[in-house]
């Protein structure tokens, strides 16, 4: 018999393989979001500091924005905390966050604690618009544009290696 | 005696507090079966390998939550399915829709499968007629000792 004959299962199994060991590396918790490049969801959301003071996603268009979703039961929250506090002593763009099913008292504690690097955090007590951002593990981040468009999405806590090479650089790009 | 209303009491209440626990399933069995069978079709992103029906991880409870109130507003189960998706995307859907990029998804198991089925049949088809100069005659040493011919040792 002709040798490829031998060799042609062989391969198959091959590509095979590599299908599964791609499959195998890639991360289950890193879900594509649907709504990148999608306008970001309406809301209008009292400030964590002030319920009287009501913020809506109108009155961030016009500007690059980053949202960082936390809440003061989340463990990976308290990880990646310093690193958004030291970026925003830098950062060129306004930083908010979506105390996501808290209670005031503990997010307004935990800030006091570990410091408060958001222009403002909106108070999402009942979780509904984390549910229309998508958002299934805090901490999330999301970038959003001038026109109001999420641009990039990062699920788990930021890293110092994220920030540098995927949100800084966007963030230069949109503001330019 | 008054021991014994006190306890009667204390019934009464245990059944009230625990009566407003779950006023949902009560009230509106209809709704609640709708619910769930939506809520089977759609995959829970905290624990990946459960149902939104089966989680009890907080994101599933807000999210059958939320399948009940947009039932009670009469939005059909196409239009929940839509909202799920628009927010979380295919990965949600334990039925991914099929689609040019799902079509090997759907179908690659099935081809393998007839493939390999295929390939064994044509071969196994082609030996049993190949003629008997085509595979190696029997060695004497294949044969057990005992059905040797002429073998001494038995």
């Amino acid at each position: 018999m002709k040798r490829w004959q031998f060799l042609a299962p062989l391969a198959l199994f091959a590509v095979l393989l590599g299908f599964l060991a791609v499959g195998l590396n890639l991360n289950p918790r890193e879900v594509p979001s649907p709504l990148i490049d999608k306008p970001a969801p309406a809301f209008e959301l009292a400030r964590l500091d002030d319920p009287a003071q009501k913020i809506t996603q109108a009155d961030l268009k016009g500007q690059v924005w980053i949202l960082n979703v936390w809440a003061s039961w989340c463990v990976a929250c308290r990880q990646e905390h310093p690193l958004l506090v030291d970026f925003a002593k830098r950062s060129p763009v306004p930083l908010y966050g979506l105390n996501y099913k808290d209670k005031r008292e503990d997010g307004l504690a935990w800030l006091a604690r570990f410091g408060d690097p958001y222009k403002a955090s909106l108070f999402d007590i009942d979780g509904r618009v984390g549910i229309d951002f998508g958002v299934y593990g805090v901490p999330e981040t999301f970038v959003i544009d001038k026109e109001g468009v999420i641009r990039f999405k990062q699920i788990g806590p930021v890293t110092p290696e994220v920030l540098r090479d995927k949100i800084e650089p966007l963030l230069k790009q949109l503001n330019a | 005696m008054p021991k014994f209303l006190l306890a009667l009491l204390a019934l009464c209440l245990a059944a009230a507090v625990h009566a407003a626990d779950a006023p949902l399933t009560a009230a509106d069995p209809e709704l609640e079966a709708k619910m769930l069978r939506i809520s089977t079709e759609l995959r829970c992103l905290v624990c990946q390998n459960e149902t939104i029906a089966a989680s009890h991880a907080d994101l599933a409870v807000d999210l059958r939550n939320q399948i009940r109130d947009m039932l009670r507003q009469g939005q059909s189960e196409r239009q929940i399915i839509d909202y799920m998706t628009a927010r979380y995307g295919d990965f949600v859907l334990y039925r991914p829709p099929m689609r040019i990029d799902t079509v090997l998804l759907w179908f690659g198991p099935t081809v393998l499968m007839i493939g390999g089925l295929a390939t064994l049949f044509i071969v196994l088809r082609r030996r049993s007629r190949m003629g008997s100069e085509h595979f190696d005659p029997d060695e004497p040493e294949d044969i057990e000792p005992a059905a040797r011919p002429g073998d001494p040792a038995k």
